[in-house]
């Protein structure tokens, strides 16, 4: 993918989060640390231009301490939980640039339900490589890219790379 | 990192680190329910063979606060009383399979005789005269945060006042403080400093009032009443007026000058305003920084698996 189809994918899976959540009352928008992060703030810019300037709530959740891979993973330090409101009641939409085995979203659901309890949670990522281990899967997705387990895919502003 | 024995032997990298870790916990201890699963399936054994109200509960809220099982043994109940010697105590309860020692003990040197009779990590939580890794690092996260100092402590002038010689505290506090680049002044009369101070990286000072209008932190030791006994002071009146926070000292301290103390304090003594009056006190934010770095060296130790390989 170019700089200019991440660009249309995330300006595509914006249109889809307004439609499918009927507006953007209660919508949150977290990203993943760390990768998910600057995804989620473009998210919000493209939601808020969408809905006539409206200002969209977005944070980010770190989930090195949730992993249930704890000790294999280091944490990276820097990247800090910031949440902005109480997600009690609110759409929560999960961003991540890639959605590999799910694990890190099932750490990611655990880290949610620490700071309230979202009426829904919602998965938007930039790329689904598949190889999922867990019953997860996303509401909102970019591109699927077929890859193989040991191959590397990193999604930037410039494009997506797949090594 | 396995142990954490003595703050002298991290680097400033690894100081900046186990800080940066700190943020992280911080924001933890921020929320609603502060609390993650970190460390769950890790027994972590509090094992104080000297009184400590808060380094010991500061310690067992931390594991707590990772889901790290935890075991207190106070040494008044334990074995220890039946004449059990300290590697018999260490080899029983490693025996039982735990993952990490936090020691105190009134000899020098304990924790890492601990390192010898264990797999498990050992945390140095003060040992004699010698070491207090944790609240050296708790000082620094303190000073980092208040004074926004995020990239290091360079040009800022620290002055440490009082009974520095059986002071683990001074000591582990000097390493780390000059390790991040701040100036230390060690403020004492001579019988309260230690020997072969001049080997030391700090400028020393008799006279606190030339010093009070300049410094960027004033750290109060607490002075111990059994001192007295000693001779090493005159008396405790004395001792306030020369060496203790008055309210006269107080109003020529730098507007954003701050004051810290490891507790517990002597108030009147060496503490002879109210700080909860002082602007710049941080005696109680030193102990809710405690938590959150005792969590990032129990995390470190135990958990973050950055001395293992990583994978994607």
């Amino acid at each position: 993918m170019s700089a200019d189809d991440v660009r249309r994918a995330i300006a595509r899976i914006s249109h889809e989060i307004v439609e499918r959540n009927h507006g953007l009352d209660d919508v949150v928008v977290i990203g993943l640390q760390r990768g998910g992060v600057w995804i989620a703030q473009e998210l919000a810019a493209a939601l808020g231009r969408i809905e006539n300037g409206r200002s969209v709530p977005v944070g980010s959740v770190d989930v090195s301490l949730y992993r249930d891979d704890v000790g294999l993973r280091p944490l990276v330090p820097g990247s800090v939980t910031t949440i902005p409101v109480h997600l009690g009641g609110k759409t929560v939409v999960l961003v991540d640039d890639v959605l590999f085995t799910g694990r890190t979203v099932r750490a990611a659901l655990d880290a949610l339900g620490d700071h309230g309890r979202p009426r829904a949670v919602q998965l938007a990522v930039i790329v689904d490589r598949g190889h999922r281990e867990l019953p997860i899967r996303p509401d909102f997705v970019g591109k699927n890219l077929p890859t193989s387990r040991h191959e590397n895919v990193t999604v930037q502003p410039n494009g997506v790379v797949l090594r | 990192m396995k142990h954490l024995l003595d703050i002298g032997v991290l680097t400033p990298d690894d100081l900046h680190h186990l800080m940066a870790l700190t943020d992280h916990m911080v924001e933890v201890n921020q929320r609603p329910i502060p609390k993650v699963p970190a460390l769950r399936g890790k027994t972590v054994v509090n094992l104080f063979f000297e009184n400590s109200t808060r380094t010991l509960t500061s310690f067992d809220t931390a594991a707590r606060r990772l889901s790290a099982d935890v075991m207190n043994f106070a040494v008044s109940s334990s074995s220890v009383n039946k004449g059990e010697s300290l590697r018999d105590t260490i080899e029983t309860i490693s025996a039982m399979g735990v993952d990490a020692f936090v020691v105190r003990h009134k000899s020098s040197g304990a924790p890492m005789q601990v390192t010898k009779w264990t797999n498990a990590s050992v945390v140095n939580a003060g040992d004699g005269w010698h070491q207090h890794p944790t609240q050296a690092l708790l000082d620094c996260y303190t000073i980092r945060t208040h004074l926004n100092r995020r990239t290091g402590f360079d040009g800022l002038h620290i002055a440490i006042v009082g009974d520095i010689k059986h002071s683990r505290v001074a000591r582990s506090n000097v390493q780390a403080f000059t390790a991040l680049g701040a100036h230390v002044t060690l403020v004492a009369p001579p019988t309260l400093l230690p020997p072969a101070v001049e080997t030391w990286p700090v400028t020393v000072s008799h006279d606190l009032d030339s010093l009070i209008a300049k410094v960027d932190v004033l750290y109060l030791l607490r002075m111990q009443r059994e001192r007295m006994v000693d001779a090493l002071v005159p008396s405790l009146r004395e001792y306030t007026g020369a060496y203790g926070l008055t309210p006269l000292r107080a109003a020529r301290l730098r507007p954003h000058a701050l004051v810290m103390h490891p507790g517990p304090m002597n108030r009147g003594v060496e503490m002879a305003v109210d700080p909860s009056e002082l602007p710049g006190s941080m005696v109680l934010h030193q102990v809710t920084n405690g938590v959150a770095v005792r969590m990032a060296v129990l995390f470190e130790l135990l958990g973050s698996g950055a001395d293992l390989a990583t994978s994607a």
